[in-house]
């Protein structure tokens, strides 16, 4: 047999003053979990949402000689990402569609549409960049042609330094409503 | 033999009161007339056991690296001895666990069985099919491919889309500025540990609400649920007609949870595991990221929805989804169980279904995204000589026409279908068209040269009803 009933004493009728001692020990039973948990959980939500809090040094990043982009072309790039870490393989990086539009002027779009995220493509013969996702459509200079996104597409800083294209890294863009 | 394991059993049963323990909960009387439908919840509690051992032998070899979880998949489905029938096995798996839910689910709605004294019951329940939804979006990103990586993007802008907290709640679902190993690393934690944990202590509340109050009697029209009487008159019940578990129906649930273990390994065995899409790089930027089967229905209210009213959908809708589905025992938990006395339980389950349905069958058209795989019209379509009409129709495919308008069958549907286009408009209609676009339509105008405007519509004037054999104009 399993020992199922309680100790004899609890059986008694209870006194006055063991009822306050069990309510003494159930209080602090109570409060000392209570302070436990507190002192435990502060600094393990805390790792848990670091990275909320955790904003990255942004980096500029070269892509390619001012030579090999076109003047009028857009094409695919991807560049490291502000911290990345040695097993983020190639998920440390961000890629994105960089724009000659002039012979000093470059445009660096972010791939994700602002309607839901989802990676654009350029269309090059189309001069388009046009989503997957939901059908949304923007120009060339990354402004809405058609569908749902609400702005044009985000875009990186860019610059040229010593001859070399650089792109400088940011958040990825989460549109508020 | 038999003696010695009698033997050993009584050795063992002596010391921890197993059998003490067990055989009450195995032989607790059940309706008599409980059969068939009654075998669902059992199969998901089968399909989710196979899950936890196939998912633990996949991380044997799995490696949760941002750098590698891609590769090591690889490796588990095309090197590794028969690492893609495990693959194949968690997937059809989850996917039998995820229908075996739902039409539990279903059943026990359309049974009136979530009313007194089962209101927990369901509520547990709903939690539970909420977490295994979690579940298998999770498993999904689990693939760390191009479309795990973009669907998680996806949900932080779904996320992004809450008021005041949204862009936090969206830079959590990232993982910190951009998606990184650590994204990957969270959601393997979430998906092999804390939601299967969550999952298995749920299942042990609502398994010990199954005991505790008993399992439903097949309804019958004009037998109503009283909360005052309920529980006597089940107990009534089960002491006259009622069959223990254990053997008389727990056989069925055997038979049945075989029979579903059958049909994962055949769909395991012939359709192999679940493709993977391109690997994570970032560069390559053919992606389309879109959910499994069971939420594929979700991914059309977000491309159907009006964009001035989506956020509020993304945002509450789900919400309001989950308080519909919790308040169903707080609606009504007494009075009729059978259907034929519930009109509104009839017509929330047919909405329900005709709804999703729909859903499901615009997600599989599709219809709202440009086609990317189009190739240029074949001669047979375009039927010309005139070569300002061939430059119009090498110009439909350049420019991009033909990702959003078909031409007899060729081309995307996102667009009018462009195939008689030339019978319904006349010439300046359609240059004003291309010109200035429309709600779902780029405006052309910067895009087209002139030379061209007109080659791209002398292809579209010749694109006519075929002549009738009486009419005399051509």
């Amino acid at each position: 047999m399993t020992a199922k009933t309680n100790p004899p004493e609890s059986r008694k009728p209870a006194s006055p003053e063991l009822l306050s001692r069990r309510a003494f020990l159930e209080r602090v039973t109570f409060i000392l979990g209570g302070i436990g948990t507190l002192a435990m959980s502060v600094p393990l939500v805390g790792y848990v949402l670091a990275p909320v809090f955790k904003n990255d040094v942004p980096k500029w990043r070269p892509v390619g000689k001012v030579g090999d982009f076109k003047v009028g072309e857009t094409v695919a790039i991807s560049f490291d990402n502000a911290a990345p870490l040695p097993w983020d393989g190639q998920t440390g990086k961000t890629g994105a569609w960089l724009r000659r539009n002039s012979e000093t002027e470059f445009i660096a779009f972010a791939l994700t549409c602002t309607h839901l995220g989802c990676p654009v493509r350029w269309m090059a013969s189309a001069e388009l960049f046009m989503c997957p996702c939901h059908g949304g459509v923007y120009y060339k200079d990354g402004s809405v042609a058609a569908g749902p996104p609400p702005k044009p597409l985000p875009r990186f800083e860019t610059r040229i330094n010593n001859g070399v294209v650089e792109v400088k890294t940011q958040p990825v863009a989460i549109q508020r409503s | 033999m038999k003696d010695t394991f009698k033997k050993i059993w009584q050795w063992v049963d002596e010391r921890t009161g197993l059998g003490e323990m067990l055989g009450p909960q195995l032989t607790h009387l059940v309706p008599h007339d409980a059969r068939w439908w009654y075998v669902f919840g059992s199969a998901t509690l089968m399909a989710f056991s196979l899950q936890i051992v196939t998912g633990i032998l996949l991380a044997f070899t799995y490696v949760p690296s941002g750098g590698q979880a891609y590769d090591s998949l690889m490796y588990i489905t095309h090197v590794q001895p028969w690492g893609w029938y495990l693959r194949a096995l968690h997937f059809y798996g989850a996917s039998a666990m995820i229908l075996m839910m739902i039409i539990h689910m279903v059943q026990v709605f359309a049974f009136g069985s979530y009313k007194y004294p089962r209101e927990m019951n369901w509520l547990s329940g709903v939690l539970l099919f909420a977490f295994t939804i979690t579940l298998g979006f999770t498993g999904q990103l689990m693939r760390w491919d191009q479309n795990a990586v973009w669907s998680i993007m996806v949900a932080a802008e779904q996320a992004g889309r809450v008021p005041i907290i949204g862009p936090w709640l969206g830079r959590f679902i990232v993982g910190g500025d951009v998606e990184s190993a650590s994204t990957l690393t969270k959601f393997y934690a979430l998906h092999v540990f804390v939601l299967p944990g969550i999952i298995l202590a749920f299942i042990g509340l609502h398994l010990q609400l199954v005991l505790k109050n008993g399992i439903s009697e097949p309804p019958t029209p004009g037998k109503t649920v009283d909360p005052a009487t309920e529980r006597a008159e089940y107990h009534e019940l089960m002491e006259k007609t009622g069959v223990p578990f254990w053997p008389d129906a727990a056989w069925r649930d055997a038979v049945f949870g075989v029979g579903l273990l059958l049909a994962i390994m055949f769909c395991a065995w012939y359709f192999g595991a679940p493709a993977m899409d391109n690997p994570p790089d970032p560069s390559l930027t053919t992606a389309n990221p879109q959910p499994d089967w069971y939420l594929m229905w979700y991914f059309a209210v977000l491309a159907l929805m009006p964009p001035q009213i989506e956020s509020v959908v993304m945002v509450f809708g789900p919400l309001l989804m989950g308080l519909l589905l919790f308040s169903v025992p707080f609606i009504s938990n007494s009075g009729e169980r059978h259907l034929k006395k519930r009109p509104w339980a009839v017509g929330a389950i047919v909405l329900g279904a005709i709804l999703v349905g729909v859903l499901w069958h615009a997600a599989s058209e599709e219809n709202w995204s440009p086609h990317f795989t189009e190739k240029p019209l074949p001669v047979e379509v375009v039927q010309s000589t005139d070569a300002h009409v061939i430059h119009g129709a090498t110009l439909f495919y350049d420019r991009g026409c033909i990702n959003c308008h078909a031409i007899q069958g060729h081309g995307g549907v996102k667009g009018p279908d462009l195939t008689f286009i030339g019978s319904k408009l006349d010439a300046s209609q359609i240059i004003l068209r291309i010109a200035n676009g429309g709600k779902g339509m780029p405006s052309f105008a910067g895009i087209l040269k002139s030379d061209e405007m007109g080659d791209l519509l002398a292809f579209l004037q010749t694109r006519k009803h075929a002549p009738l054999p009486y009419s005399n104009n051509n």
